[in-house]
């Protein structure tokens, strides 16, 4: 030992944690609980607008469309018969009676269908506006025929509420949620599950999917809770599992868990306290905390056991284990925070949480490991049974390398820059359709529906007239047709809401159903009486305010678009806005929005800023490393370690999968925090092997294997089965981040045993290759 | 005597307490009613002021002409002033205490006369928070009713009444009615949807008593507690028995209005 044997700080802390072990044990436990009083008011925020600032200017914008017309949170029935068309009695009764239950969703204002579609239609001077269904049950097959025939031509209709083959059709119900309180949806969401399953036993002719943006961020609430639920016992019991079976001491597994619990009391109850909602993304923190804080119970576990076992008391143990990690520990600690704390760049709001909320649970880890669980080991009894020491395979991995560095060396850098090659493969995109596991209902009911209905995904204009009524100016109309023409004739769009439809099927009406009167009226002021007469012979939530302000000045354009990635998206929005500009006056050259929009964009932004936090994690990490190493060569080498296993995980994902969505941008930052762990333990003691011991590089290299190999293989173990958990989420952004996770800490794991050595060998000073072969080398 | 008022009590089941509130309830209506009989015609000038929930305003310009019926509900003549591309537009309605209204609208810009043939009613008119149903004669056998009881509406004592409508085509599955218990006025009407929720609250503003007997309110505010929109309506110009006849209520006269 090159220790001074003066007694350090450390030794003198430890010997009072002994000491005081009852009042820190009491203490800890007291305040933790205290603090974890709060978590009983932590909220679930299930609202996808949560996904982005408050700032945000395409929310704003999306906000301000709402705030024009209506709001568009909405339920879909999809109801689809088992066999046969929408148009067969018993299902058209169905729809009709699903209709009609649809008014009474708590905050329903709102129900849309192809039965209650108002279909105009002239006699005489007679304009009849009327269901288009009504009584289903009595009506005649060549009834049916008609409204068939009605319901699959009417662009109001066709590919948004019915398919043109009608053999699935579709009943949006719009809702308008007070906005006060967290998952106000759920009531609405459990009476239309009740209607569908009502109807389902009704009718056991179809089938009924709900889907919708009410339905999506119910799925978002779903998930959160199911994570919380499933997954943090599941990571409790292997935590349990991994420490027995490596430990073999019930004592330091009971101490581990304490520690691990009471690290995520303490993260859930400050995050409470601060006000933080749980929401999809952040609701797998609790399952990271944990994964993280057995990290350093286990280092200073297994130290006390080694102490003993080589026939130390338990007391001295302690102490001369808490001597020897409180510096590592503290310094993986600190890095794992500043790389949890970078997600803060990113600009997707649940990620900043999920960053804070795990930093609170790192800090809150080391604090219970360097208190409560020694005080906890000096407490409870432990005994060790003897044990073989020797770590063959270690050395016999050491060997290896040392004798072939240079191969071993070749074949890393291949393979590093084959991986590296296959990054640009990935594709930023968030679809957030595909957030969600296709088990899940919401995400099956939307598959079917886009499958077999219509898109899901909106592109929202308001497009604004020159003046207050100026929506009927002939000029106006021609125009917003034109641009529904062009729009449908682009790839990935289904559908296209469009107020000239509308005025020229009143046209046709006027004019005694001339099917050549089919189309724009010639002048403002016939189309200002007709929407006039119009709107005089809608029934209570059929009518126009939620496409026409109550100027006249502007109207509503919906795109309806089917599976577009978010690079599809975000070219569909800036096409049709230089369509605009190139065909439209200047005062409608205006810009879509909606949600997919809006995620489309963040996507990008987002990337950037992720970037940005992680590059600056790297250096804040480096700097460190540099710090602590006390050693500018060996900070910069560790770079290497620390970025290929990013580098070629993110590689692998663009061979295998090649989407990237916010989740997956922040691993790179939020793994560098904990593959740095790896590298820390491997050359602090290659490190003390040479400067304290005098070993040559070889002979440091072999210590380092034979001190710490078991020690990072283990916990690299622990740390990849708790992101291997995470792939259990059935939130595909957890269960994505969980797994790219998963494959950069094995790769951090192979990069330190093979890499890193072979450049450390090969990169040694010239003068000690003579030197070298001459010195025996200590096994540890 | 009191035991005897006590027995009566103690048997008296809920179903004659219905009915009680029931009679108690149309009792009040039709005094209302009776109190506004006998105006014959009357005309107004309304603006109607539309705000959304961004704050945003919008005003159209109507004039009104009502014809008292004796038998039937009055016939009702609205004219279009403003926006200007609705100019001479013109909205003619026969309402009716039973069955469906008949409605026509004379188009200047197709210079024809369509009748509207819709059992809709529940729809809002002209874009607004008031829908057909609102605004149309209030006649008694278009509804049920329950008393409620006394409540103070403003600082004045009012009656409480809950009116069902008899309509199937109704947006409303009851409206909650103040009267004022001195002039039997409506002071305030709350709208519940079909599911049963409030949406909507009309209050009644400034009434001005015509001819010694006739109240009508100068303004009327419809707040829509879902959406968050307002609609208000402000009378002037009213005229009664102004010598207006059914001739002024028919289809041509419609075109002729102005």
């Amino acid at each position: 030992m090159t220790e001074p044997a003066a007694p350090g700080w450390i030794t003198r802390y430890a010997t009072a944690v002994i000491r005081f072990r009852f009042p820190i044990l009491v203490f800890g436990v007291i305040g933790v609980v205290l603090l974890a009083t709060n978590a009983t008011a932590l909220v679930i925020n299930d609202d996808y607008r949560y996904f982005f600032n408050d700032d945000d200017p395409q929310l704003l914008a999306y906000n301000d469309l709402q705030d024009t017309y209506n709001k568009n949170d909405t339920i879909l029935f999809v109801v689809a018969p088992k066999q046969g068309g929408v148009f067969e009695p018993d299902t058209l009764a169905a729809i009709e009676a699903l209709t009609e239950a649809a008014w009474q969703i708590p905050f329903a204002t709102r129900v849309d269908s192809m039965t209650n579609y108002q279909h105009t239609e002239a006699e005489g001077d007679e304009l009849i506006v009327a269901d288009l269904v009504e009584d289903a049950a009595s009506l005649s097959s060549e009834q049916r025929a008609y409204a068939a025939g009605i319901a699959t031509t009417e662009p109001l209709l066709r590919h948004r509420l019915i398919n043109p083959a009608a053999t699935a059709t579709g009943i949006n119900v719009t809702l308008e949620l007070p906005g006060v309180k967290q998952g106000e949806q759920r009531p609405a969401v459990a009476r239309a599950r009740e209607i569908a399953a009502t109807m389902g036993d009704q009718f056991p002719g179809v089938d009924i999917h709900l889907t919708g943006i009410l339905m999506l961020n119910n799925a978002f609430d779903e998930a959160a809770m199911h994570d919380m639920a499933t997954l943090m016992p599941l990571m409790f019991a292997v935590i349990a599992l991994v420490m027995a079976l490596l430990l073999r001491s019930v004592s330091g597994t009971v101490a581990t868990l304490t520690v691990v619990g009471l690290s995520v009391m303490a993260a859930m109850g400050f995050t409470a306290w601060l006000g933080i909602p749980m929401s999809p993304p952040s609701s797998i923190a609790p399952t990271l905390i944990m994964t993280l804080a057995v990290a350093d119970s286990i280092h200073i576990i297994v130290s006390i056991l080694q102490q003993m076992r080589a026939g130390s008391d338990k007391q001295t143990a302690i102490i001369e284990s808490l001597r020897l990690n409180m510096q590592p520990v503290f310094l993986t600690s600190l890095t794992t925070l500043v790389g949890f704390l970078s997600l803060n760049a990113s600009a997707v709001v649940p990620l900043n949480d999920l960053g804070n909320i795990t930093s609170f649970g790192v800090a809150a880890a080391f604090l219970m490991s360097v208190t409560v669980l020694p005080a906890l080991v000096a407490i409870l009894p432990l005994r060790v049974t003897a044990r073989g020491e020797e770590s063959p395979l270690m050395d016999k991995l050491a060997d290896f390398i040392i004798a072939r560095r240079g191969p071993v060396l070749a074949v890393s850098v291949l393979v590093v820059f084959g991986f590296a090659a296959m990054i640009p493969n990935n594709e930023l995109n968030d679809e957030f359709v595909n957030y969600f596991d296709t088990d899940i209902p919401f995400r099956a009911a939307t598959d079917f529906t886009t499958e077999h209905l219509t898109g899901i995904y909106q592109i929202e204009f308001s497009l604004p007239a020159a003046e207050t009524g100026g929506i009927s100016e002939p000029d106006y109309l021609q125009t917003i047709e034109h641009f529904a023409g062009w729009y449908r004739a682009q790839a990935k769009v289904v559908h296209v809401d469009v107020l000239s439809d509308t005025m020229k099927r009143l046209n046709k009406n006027m004019h005694g159903g001339d099917a050549a009167a089919y189309t724009l009226p010639a002048s403002r002021e016939l189309s200002a009486q007709y929407l006039l007469l119009y709107e005089m012979s809608l029934p209570y939530g059929l009518d126009l305010n939620n496409r026409i302000d109550i100027d006249k000045a502007a109207t509503r354009f919906v795109v309806t678009v089917e599976n577009a990635s978010s690079q599809e998206m975000r070219d569909l929005v800036e096409s049709g806005a230089a369509w605009l500009r190139a065909n439209a006056p200047t005062h409608m050259q205006v810009t879509g929005s909606g949600i997919p929009v809006i995620f489309s964009y963040l996507t990008l932004a987002n990337s950037i800023a992720t970037f940005q936090g992680t590059l600056l994690a790297f250096l804040l990490i480096t700097l460190t490393l540099i710090i602590s190493l006390r050693s500018f060569k060996y900070g910069l080498i560790s770079l290497i370690p620390n970025l290929v296993p990013s580098m070629v995980a993110f590689g692998i994902w663009g061979l295998v999968d090649g989407q990237v969505n916010f989740g997956l941008t922040v691993v790179s930052a939020l793994s560098i925090g904990i593959v740095v762990d790896d590298t820390v333990h491997f050359l602090s003691k290659y490190l003390r092997a040479k400067r304290e011991k005098g070993l040559d590089t070889e002979g440091a290299i072999r210590y380092a294997f034979g001190t710490v190999g078991r020690a990072i293989t283990v916990t690299t173990l622990v740390l990849i089965l708790g992101f291997m958990i995470m792939m259990l989420s059935d939130f595909a952004m957890n269960e994505g981040m969980g797994k790219l996770t998963a494959i950069t800490l094995a790769l951090a794991l192979i990069t330190d045993f093979f890499m890193l050595p072979a450049l450390l060998l090969v990169l040694q000073p010239k003068n000690e290759k003579a030197s070298a072969p001459a010195r025996p080398v200590p096994a540890a | 005597m009191t035991s005897l008022l006590f027995t009566l009590l103690l048997f008296a089941n809920p179903i004659d307490i219905d009915a009680q509130a029931a009679q108690r309830g149309l009792e009040i209506a039709q005094e209302a009613d009776r109190r506004d009989t006998g105006f014959g015609d009357n005309v107004s000038k309304m603006d109607m002021i539309l705000t959304n929930r961004k704050g945003k305003q919008s005003t159209r310009h109507m004039r009104n002409r009502a014809l008292e019926q004796a038998d039937d509900g009055d016939k009702l003549l609205i004219l279009f002033d403003h926006p200007r591309d609705v100019k001479g537009t013109a909205f003619l309605a026969f309402t009716h205490r039973v069955g469906q209204d008949d409605q026509w609208l004379y188009l200047p810009a197709l210079k024809r006369v369509k009748r509207i043939s819709s059992s809709n009613k529940s729809g809002p008119f002209m874009g607004s928070e008031f829908a057909y149903e609102d605004l149309t004669s209030q006649e008694v056998e278009k509804y049920r009713y329950a008393y409620e009881g006394e409540e103070t509406v403003d600082g004045q004592a009012a009656f409480k009444v809950t009116r069902f409508p008899n309509d199937p085509d109704s947006g409303y599955t009851r409206q909650i009615v103040w009267y004022d218990q001195a002039e039997y006025r409506i002071l305030k009407i709350a709208y519940y949807d079909r599911k049963d929720s409030l949406l909507k609250t009309l209050t009644y503003h400034d009434y001005q008593q015509y001819l010694d007997k006739f109240w009508r309110a100068d303004r009327w505010l419809m707040v829509n507690h879902q959406t968050g929109k307002k609609t208000e309506l402000v009378f002037h110009a009213y005229a009664f028995q102004t010598g207006l006849g059914d001739r002024d209520f028919d289809q041509n006269s419609l075109k002729r209005a102005r």
